[in-house]
């Protein structure tokens, strides 16, 4: 749900990053916020267990520059990937303007993908949102790792919508910068539609 | 009120009478820092010491915090708290909700006390209730005719593109 205000001309949109434990969520988060000049972002805020794993999640506010002289800010959030979170992951989805799948490359993680993709959908709906109708894309992270899946087997299973998507490594940044930018201008494109 | 999923919209009209309306909160409760947040954790307004805050990363957490206590109240077979309060060494937040959408947040030190504040909020809420009803009202007729006065409407690839660069 964005926030247009007239008064401060500014619109304010909310993007969540979704996906299974350990894919790599956070991490594209702080490759964001460390590549990204000073004044065009706020404090990222981690609320995360002592081993790192989000808790609650991260949040990092980011001002994009204006359109038709209105200032875009964008709050990017990511949801606590382990499965017993399931309760503040429905929490970060109020409101959301648009969804990052990020799904974790490596072989072993297949079916936390898929597990993962599900509870996407079963949350959005629980809270009346269709994920089709919803700007979303899917990031297939950890390319660099040499046990991963091919992408067009992770396309067949996470992505037979064919859904904007692409390959990424979060670590390196590889993807990343991308990745925001797809799903930024899906969102504007969405607001531009009156959605 | 809006729908879940309606944007929330702010009009400058509407922004004046909310400022007003904090203004005089704040005064009358002897208090330091208060804003106003959505539900979904973006800052509406704030008035008072706000200099040295970090209101965005406030908004967000108030949200958090909203939802969260929300969900434990859900739980336990309650609608919603409607009223939080955290005392700290120094300062102490009184975080309230108004028309089931908006949060109300009150920091105050010991220049003031919870039994003012909560007055003053109780009071304050049912005026700020009818300016954000009056927004609902207006934005929905706004929405029924879409693209009148939307910034974006008219946006192209061009400029999407343009703020990447
Ligand atoms: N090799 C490699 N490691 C990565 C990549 N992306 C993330 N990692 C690592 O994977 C681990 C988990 O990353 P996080 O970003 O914390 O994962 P998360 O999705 O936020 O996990 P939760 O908070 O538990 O949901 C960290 O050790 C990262 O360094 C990648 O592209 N390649
Ligand atoms: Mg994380």
């Amino acid at each position: 749900m964005s926030f247009i205000n007239y008064a401060s001309r500014e619109i304010n949109c909310k993007i969540v990053y979704y996906g299974p434990g350990l894919c790599g969520k956070t991490t594209n988060l702080q490759f964001i916020y460390n590549k990204t000049a000073q004044e065009a972002k706020g404090k990222m805020i981690s609320l995360a267990t002592e081993t790192e794993r989000t808790l609650f999640f991260d949040f990092l506010p980011l001002a994009l520059g204006e359109i038709r002289g209105f200032k875009t800010r964008f709050h990017l959030y990511t949801v606590p990937g382990q499965v017993f979170y399931d309760a503040s992951r429905k929490l970060i989805l109020k409101g959301v303007d648009g969804v990052v799948f990020v799904a974790d490359s490596q072989e072993e993680r297949l079916d936390a993908n898929i597990e993962s993709l599900e509870n996407l959908k079963d949350n959005l709906e629980e809270q009346g949102y269709q994920l089709e109708k919803l700007p979303f894309i899917i990031q297939y992270n950890k390319r660099d790792l040499p046990n991963c899946t091919p992408v067009e087997e992770l396309r067949k299973l996470l992505n037979p919508e064919g859904v904007p998507d692409l390959e990424a490594c979060a670590t390196s940044g590889e993807g990343i910068f991308e990745t925001l930018k797809m799903v930024a201008k899906l969102v504007l494109i969405d607001l531009k539609k009156g959605g | 009120m809006l729908g879940p999923q309606s944007s929330l919209v702010m009009y400058d009209e509407e922004y004046k009478r909310i400022m007003v309306l904090i203004e005089k909160l704040i005064r009358e409760s002897n208090s330091k820092v208060i804003f106003l947040v959505d539900k979904n954790g973006q800052l509406i307004a704030a008035t008072g010491e706000t200099e040295h805050l970090d209101t965005t990363s406030l908004a967000s957490l108030t949200a958090g915090n909203i939802a969260a206590t929300g969900g434990l109240a859900k739980l336990i077979g309650e609608k919603e708290f409607s009223i939080l309060f955290h005392e700290g060494e120094k300062d102490n937040i009184h975080i309230s909700i108004i028309g089931g959408r908006v949060i109300l947040v009150v920091i105050f030190d010991e220049r003031s006390s919870l039994g003012l504040v909560r007055l003053r909020v109780k009071k304050a809420s049912k005026e700020l209730e009818v300016v954000f009803d009056d927004l609902a009202r207006k934005s929905e007729s706004h929405a029924e005719s879409p693209g009148v006065d939307s910034p974006f409407a008219e946006i192209t690839d061009d400029d999407i593109d343009n703020l990447f660069n």
